[in-house]
């Protein structure tokens, strides 16, 4: 796949199901910014999703076939790099639990022990940019004021710190703009959205409020699901605001610039 | 627990009020934000906070863990102290106790500490039915009591309250309850708290009988402490004659040592102070000091049965700062009442279904109570993973199982309510089980896009009513690799 003389490194991209079905152009922008810088990626085809919306809703012995296929498809994987604070912290930090879990409830260790593998492996976007590329100049351009939202899986599950902003900061004519109460929760947290509509809401409007008292073009964050509700609630407001995936922004040059 | 909640709507309903009650939401900003930011500063003084928090959750956990033993040990304690322990299984077992010490004394009427423990259970209700007047001395629980209100935050219960409205339940309900607020009282914090003092010294000076809970217990001294920071609480554990505490059985502490570490933490997490005002240490009693008799009252009320659960257990660590109150994006929008409990926010969360069960509906309701954000898990000073908890509980609500209930295991059914969600997310494990079934769906959506409502029916209201659905894309991510070999031959 890819013309370079130095073997790549080959990893496989965790789009997600949300990803895949309502915001394909994240996907195509991690392809391309990770082409861009060397790696050789994969969509393993027969991927679906982590299992997040079961057990965070209390369905955890739904969401246990799901990570097993998660396993089935990623296992033979050097990394698996996901555009998703939140799965991604559905694999790092609760496929573990998953095995205790069955552990504890006198299953035995195998299902943890199947699971192992995938989530060491598994990272999210820009830490896998930071930390296992080691870049924070990825060469994009961007011309746009934005601001950006750290999500909380991102944010607290992860710890994914200042890289995000590291990496924004060093795209070309990208001015970024601090977020007023940034590590507050947007207010999406999955179904909560729709269990606590008016909680969910309102927090979502203040988010936006924030967003929009920086003045930026763009809001920006790591993840599409909190987007996806920003956005919805941006679009009610009549917000002139945009909400943008980060790989949407790094994949963006001068050359080729992203939609 | 209390039966002033009882029929409380489920929290997604009693939310729904406080959202659109602007006053309150701004109260609440203002209240919430302005001691979250102070607790970050005091917290961040310290170098080794995160040495301290784990410690605080080890001392817990191992003092969890050989409970019984330290009960036992506390009990002999207090007993030689010169103090008298008794046990109570739950709410209607502890207020008979106390009730009866009441009357022993021939007294009509107690001064009452700040405490959590004796508002789950009732305490002053139960008091009033047999004839006995309770009398708050905390001046924010003064607030509510006189209110004819409910406390909506564990340190500060009357945070849903501005200036204005307190000095208007001074005038107005001070003079029934004793000496009368000063004329021409102003909204003034100091004119108010100054109306608050000279109302209460009466009520000081003239009581026999206090009652209090207790922040701490040391198991090998006997040793209760009550950590406060207006000296109304040292008024009345050492002013009565006699002074009875209602303290839950997790409130031990295994040795003095291990105060050390909670005496940091808890003024920090609570009231943002270095060190609180007044810390009130007692070890039974002692003649010609203090109260001469001295009761303990150990209070399970679903404590054990809570400990008999292996992820919920940690709940019982809690020390009652209200850090994660303070930080909570939904508390701080939806106010303490929806939570319909005494412990609201985020640590109500995971207690109340605990203590209470998940029969009713707010409490089946709570472990939803959360958009699992995680700020709480973060600022607790003894690392309650309440996000975990919450999860853990949701599983018991909607799948059921085997639980420990007044001490039997019991087998919940999955609760009502859950059957559509249910349904969707077995669909929903069928369709991610099979890609091609995942590429189906998305194919159908894509092709049928231009017919989608701007917004749903029913239940996807809760989506559409305030926030545009977004919209499906004519291709998904997986037929775009497929069509164009993983991007490699241009795009369309």
């Amino acid at each position: 796949m890819t013309n370079k003389e130095e073997p790549a490194l080959r990893v496989a991209l965790f789009l997600t199901c949300v990803n895949d079905t309502l915001y394909p152009d994240t996907g195509r922008a991690v392809v391309k910014l990770l082409t861009r810088l060397g790696v050789d990626v994969d969509f393993p085809a027969a991927q679906t999703c982590c299992g997040q919306a079961h057990y965070n809703t209390g369905y955890r012995h739904q969401a246990e076939p799901l990570a097993r296929h998660f396993s089935d498809v990623f296992g033979e994987y050097e990394a698996i790099v996901t555009p998703s604070g939140s799965c991604g912290a559905m694999v790092r930090e609760l496929y573990p639990r998953i095995g205790e879990r069955a552990r504890a409830e006198g299953r035995g260790d195998g299902l943890a022990r199947t699971l192992a593998p995938v989530v060491q492996r598994t990272y999210e976007l820009t830490e896998f940019l930071v930390d296992v590329l080691g870049v924070t100049d990825v060469g994009a351009y961007y011309p746009h004021t934005v601001t950006y939202h750290p999500t909380c899986h991102g944010l607290r599950s992860l710890g994914l710190g200042d890289r995000p902003a590291r990496l924004l900061a060093a795209v070309r004519g990208l001015d970024l703009l601090e977020l007023p109460g940034a590590t507050e929760c947007c207010g999406f947290g999955g179904t909560f959205a729709v269990k606590n509509p008016d909680v969910s809401a309102a927090m979502g409007a203040d988010k936006v409020r924030n967003a929009e008292s920086t003045g930026a073009e763009v809001l920006c964050a790591a993840d599409n699901s909190c987007l996806m509700h920003l956005g919805g609630t941006m679009a009610r407001l009549r917000t002139a605001m945009r909400p943008v995936h980060i790989a949407e922004i790094l994949a963006s040059t001068e050359e080729e610039p992203w939609s | 627990m209390s039966g002033t909640f009882v029929g409380m709507p489920a929290f997604p309903k009693a939310a729904h009020e406080a959202v659109g009650n602007t006053t309150l939401r701004a109260n609440l900003r203002h209240a919430t934000h302005t001691i979250r930011d102070k607790r970050a500063k005091a917290v961040a003084e310290l170098d080794d906070w995160a040495r301290l928090r784990e410690a605080g959750k080890q001392i817990k956990d191992h003092t969890l863990r050989h409970l019984d033993h330290y009960l036992v040990r506390l009990e002999e304690a207090v007993t030689t102290a010169g103090g008298t322990v008794h046990w109570a299984a739950d709410a209607d077992e502890a207020n008979r106790i106390v009730t009866g010490l009441v009357k022993e004394t021939g007294e009509s009427e107690v001064v009452k500490v700040k405490s959590m423990a004796t508002q789950e259970i009732g305490l002053n209700e139960a008091l009033e039915a047999a004839g006995i007047r309770a009398y708050e001395t905390d001046l924010a629980e003064l607030i509510v009591q006189l209110g004819k209100d409910r406390p909506s935050h564990i340190l500060v219960p009357a945070i849903h309250r501005n200036r204005g409205e307190i000095r208007d339940i001074f005038e107005r309900e001070m003079g029934p309850w004793g000496r009368p607020a000063p004329e021409h009282l102003t909204d003034a914090p100091a004119e108010l708290a100054e109306a608050a003092r000279l109302h209460l010294r009466e009520k000081f000076l003239r009581a026999k009988v206090g009652v209090s809970g207790a922040n701490f217990m040391v198991a090998e001294t006997g040793t209760l402490v009550v950590v406060e920071s207006e000296g109304n609480g040292r008024m009345c554990l050492t002013l009565p004659e006699t002074l009875i505490s209602v303290v839950g059985i997790e409130k031990i502490v295994p040795t003095w040592r291990d105060l050390e570490v909670f005496l940091q933490t808890l003024p920090r997490s609570s009231t943002a102070e270095r060190m609180n005002p007044y810390t009130s240490m007692w070890t039974g009693t002692t003649d010609g000091d203090g109260p001469d008799t001295f009761h303990l009252v150990l209070l399970d009320n679903g404590r054990t049965d809570t400990l008999a659960d292996d992820v919920g257990r940690q709940a019982l660590r809690c020390i009652r700062c209200s850090a994660c109150l303070n930080v909570c994006p939904v508390y701080e929008r939806a106010g303490g009442h929806a939570y319909g409990s005494v412990y609201p926010g985020p640590i109500g969360a995971i207690l109340s279904p605990q203590l209470r069960g998940t029969a009713s509906a707010i409490d089946a309701s709570l472990p939803y109570a959360s958009s699992l954000c995680g700020a709480c898990y973060e600022v607790c000073p003894v690392a309650i993973d309440i996000p975990e908890v919450l999860v853990h509980l949701r599983e018991r609500v909607v799948q059921g199982g085997e639980f420990t209930r007044h001490g039997a295991k019991v087998t919940l059914k999955p609760a009502r309510g859950h059957a559509a969600e249910r349904a969707a997310m077995r669909a929903a494990g069928m369709v991610f089980g099979r890609p091609g079934l995942l590429r189906a769906g998305q194919r159908l959506a894509a092709r049928t896009r231009r017919v989608h409502p701007r917004t749903l029916p029913g239940p996807g209201r809760a989506w559409s009513a305030t926030r545009d659905l977004p919209k499906v894309p004519g291709e998904s991510f997986r037929d775009w690799w497929q069509r164009t070999g993983g991007g490699q031959e241009g795009e369309a």
